[in-house]
């Protein structure tokens, strides 16, 4: 009798730990019931569809910067890298052809990521500062590329690719959805992958264990360039324009939507399923308070309070769990 | 067993940093299947010679001879695999990795495409934690073990790669009694088998006990390699501090005021239940008992760091309620944390302001700092602990531990405390410090504080104590004092109530 108590506690802890270090999704779960019970509209196929749509260009973003995270570090530089790739993959499609355009937009994103993280990891200067001046750089090369005016694509055969959809699920979604999963296989199971954890926990231990820290960094700022990029070529189908200003300040979305999941700020600790979870809760809220006809600042207003209360929340948890 | 013909030899290593000749002409050597202890103060060159080794520093000059061969180790890894491994004092292991990715960090198998090859990571690292005897499984998560096993996880590397050379730094600076016999029996087995281990402590029983040969550094020389059992700690310490300690410790000779603190039947449900004491001024009472049995604790939440969830606590006879580390140090109480990186030490400021940090009423003025009033502490001080440092500004963290210590020491004597928690004050740090700070305890009493002195070292509870309290898995077992104060009353004492809990369980 008492062992069946007792198995039944440590069952009810071991559930009890997962959300703790899962907390995202209790959070998601009580934001969809909210917008269920407060819009009729939220809860329609056609809005769901719209809602992962809307958030899996920040999600694709996430999957390159959660990585970085893990590492310990942040690219702030993604939402510049991304209109840098709209700019190539529409602006050369004259010059070099559709999908040579693609790729060079694509190669930017992976040569840039490539750039940051070399710099970063052989400079010893933090990657906030490192990817701050390239936020600003890259930005500036695409005002100078667009001539501050937007891009038109000229046969429009190419926004057809972001019209593709697999039953409610748009192309661009299912790419995110892909991207998250590999990148969660890649982190779980691959020596990269788990070696990434170990140099965000301890970076000494990391070290001394022989681990090449810079090339792990280099690949994943790589990767987080290429995400970008990827996400950029999604936009530039999408909209058919490429606008100078397209992405601005969704390296901070990015950021919260990260967060949010759960990852942590200071490396270590963190998964795509958090990142999936944070990124859809951030997509809910925003899809939500707009169907509420909340305005814009509100809006704002609201989603701040909320990344603060979800990081709240997680020192809480985790402070429970380890007392 | 031992076999004569050494399996690495140092020859006149030489490394220097800026300012300071770390290792000036090193030579010793490791034979198959003995201890080595390498013994020194703090800053003697012990940890420079081991990261020599390790491949986390290269030397000047000298030549490494492995096998029989010159070699050069050029990192950690390298190291790893040539068989030589460095067991850190501070843990080199990631928390947030399984207890198998720990073992083989660094040289995780993997198929072509760099996918792990899970199952046969857990299958080697079963087989070495099955090896060692540990209870627990290789896919755990670190951070979810205790320190003593979390070091088990780092010695588990050591037959994971068939290491030929093991170094243990400090290896039982966190361990109590029962988990430094499993520690030493884990290392005789190493030794029986063949395997070279350096052993670098402060504790000169452990090295007694241990080892086989003793090599002692001073100011990054060899003093001299001799057989264990042909020496004593007297020529030992002689040899590493150049001059002969009077006396290890010092009991305080005070006679007993009133009583400062009581404590009635004080619980924590999470840590420990129904503890009653009292402490009186001049008195210097030990707190002894394991790792885990609750000490820090019961003191933390004395002192308000932890609440306490019954129970009550008198200050010299009054009841203060539920107590704030800020009433607490208004009332006069100063407690000394465990751990002076990080609960007592801002360690990137000077001693200054170290000392200033907890009353800032003490020294300013509407917020305003009277730094004259933080020079005349920090000047009074220095010369009272003997503290070594080049100034008043001089960053914490280029001190030893010893003197470090003395800081956190200065930080909360000098707003005059009535009484002074000590926890683990000689953690870490030289025999010369020890004494120093042994002698301090003394003079504290002698002047009239109580004092609770909680250390895991038994012969250190027995020099300074008058009344020794011995706690065990969150009660109070027995208390000794006068010729009761014995080791075997005390390892009784708190052995017994974990065995019989290990029977139950």
């Amino acid at each position: 009798m008492t062992i069946n108590i007792s198995e039944r506690s440590s069952q009810t802890n071991v559930a009890l730990t997962w959300l703790f270090r899962n907390h995202i999704w209790l959070f998601l779960g009580l934001a969809i019931v909210f917008f269920s019970l407060a819009s009729p509209y939220f809860l329609t196929v056609n809005n769901i569809s719209n809602v992962l749509t809307q958030g899996a260009f920040i999600g694709i973003l996430a999957v390159g910067m959660t990585l970085v995270m893990i590492d310990g570090e942040i690219d702030l530089s993604v939402g510049a890298i991304l209109a840098l790739s709209t700019a190539l993959a529409i602006g050369l499609q004259d010059q070099i052809g559709v999908w040579p355009a693609v790729l060079a937009g694509l190669l930017s994103g992976a040569a840039l990521g490539f750039l940051n993280g070399a710099i970063t990891a052989y400079s010893g200067i933090h990657s906030f500062i490192v990817t701050l001046g390239a936020l600003i750089g890259i930005r500036g090369l695409v005002f100078i590329y667009t001539g501050e005016d937007a891009l038109m694509v000229q046969d429009f055969s190419y926004t057809e690719y972001a019209e593709i959809y697999l039953g409610p699920v748009s192309v661009t979604a299912l790419t995110f959805f892909i991207l998250a999963l590999f990148f969660q296989w890649v982190l779980s199971s691959t020596r990269h992958g788990r070696e990434t954890f170990a140099i965000g926990d301890n970076i000494e231990a990391a070290h001394d264990a022989g681990i090449n820290i810079k090339r792990h960094k280099i690949i994943n700022f790589t990767i987080c360039g290429t995400m970008a990029a990827v996400a950029g070529i999604l936009l530039s189908m999408r909209l058919g324009t490429a606008e100078p200003n397209a992405g601005k300040i969704w390296e901070l979305w990015t950021i919260i939507a990260v967060v949010l999941g759960g990852t942590r700020l200071t490396g270590g600790f963190g998964s795509m399923w958090k990142t999936i979870g944070g990124v859809i809760t951030l997509a809910v809220l925003r899809n939500g308070l707009r169907l509420m006809n909340t305005p814009n600042y509100v809006e704002l207003m609201v989603m701040g309070a909320v990344l603060i209360l979800a990081l709240l929340l997680d020192r809480l948890l985790s402070s429970q769990t380890e007392a | 067993m031992t076999n004569q013909t050494p399996i690495l030899i140092v020859n006149e290593v030489t490394k220097t940093f800026p300012g300071v000749v770390a290792l000036d002409k090193v030579s010793f050597d490791i034979r198959p299947g003995e201890v080595h202890a390498l013994v020194g103060e703090n800053g003697a060159g012990k940890s420079t010679l081991m990261k020599v080794l390790a491949g986390l520093y290269k030397a000047d000059a000298g030549e490494i001879i492995y096998k029989g061969e010159p070699v050069e180790i050029t990192s950690p890894l390298d190291a790893r695999h040539q068989g030589i491994l460095l067991i850190h004092q501070e843990l080199s292991l990631s928390p947030e990795l399984s207890v198998a990715e720990n073992i083989f960090l660094g040289a995780w198998p993997t198929n072509r495409f760099g996918v792990l090859r899970k199952l046969r990571l857990n299958k080697d690292a079963q087989a070495a934690l099955t090896a060692l005897g540990a209870d627990f499984g290789p896919s755990v998560r670190l951070g979810s073990l205790s320190i003593a096993k979390q070091q088990m996880v780092e010695i588990a590397r050591a037959k994971a790669f068939e290491a030929n050379v093991v170094i243990f730094d400090e290896p039982t600076a966190s361990l109590t009694d029962t988990e430094k016999d499993l520690l030493f029996a884990t290392i005789r087995d190493l030794r029986d088998r063949g395997v070279g281990i350096v052993y670098i402590s402060h504790k000169m029983d452990e090295i007694f006990d241990l080892t086989d040969r003793i090599t002692v550094l001073r100011d990054g020389q060899v003093q001299g390699t001799v057989q264990t059992d042909e020496t004593d700690v007297g020529q030992i310490t002689q040899m590493m501090i150049g001059r002969e300690l009077e006396t290890f410790f010092h009991r305080a000779k005070s006679t007993l005021g009133s009583e400062v603190l009581r404590v009635e039947r004080l619980t924590n449900t999470r840590h420990f239940r129904d503890v009653s004491f009292s402490v009186r001024q001049g008195e210097v009472l030990g707190l002894y008992g394991l790792v885990g049995a609750g000490r820090s604790e019961l003191v933390e939440t004395i002192f308000g760091v932890r609440t306490m969830d019954a129970g009550e606590i008198f200050w010299q006879g009054q009841p203060t309620g539920r107590l704030t580390p800020r009433k607490a140090t208004d009332l006069g109480m100063a407690l000394v944390p465990e751990s002076r990186k990080e609960q007592g030490l801002v360690l990137g400021l000077g001693g200054r302001a170290n000392i200033s940090l907890p009353h800032p009423d003490m020294f300013s003025r509407a917020t305003v700092m009277n730094v004259a009033a933080e020079m005349r502490v920090f000047d009074t001080y220095k010369k009272r602990l003997d503290i070594k440092t080049t100034g008043p500004e001089q960053a914490l963290s280029d001190l030893s531990g010893g003197n470090q210590q003395k800081f956190v020491l200065a930080k909360w004597l000098c707003a005059d405390p009535k009484l002074i928690i000590l926890d683990e004050p000689t953690r870490g740090i030289d025999i010369g410090s020890k004494s120093a700070i042994h002698q301090l305890i003394a003079g504290l009493a002698e002047n009239g504080l109580a004092v609770i002195v909680i250390s895991s070292e038994m012969p250190e509870v027995l020099g300074v104590s008058h009344r020794i309290l011995t706690m065990s898995e969150g009660q109070l077992v027995e208390e000794f004092s006068g010729d009761e104060m014995t080791e075997k009353n005390l390892i009784e004492a708190v052995s017994h109530r974990a065995d019989g809990r290990r029977a139950s369980a």
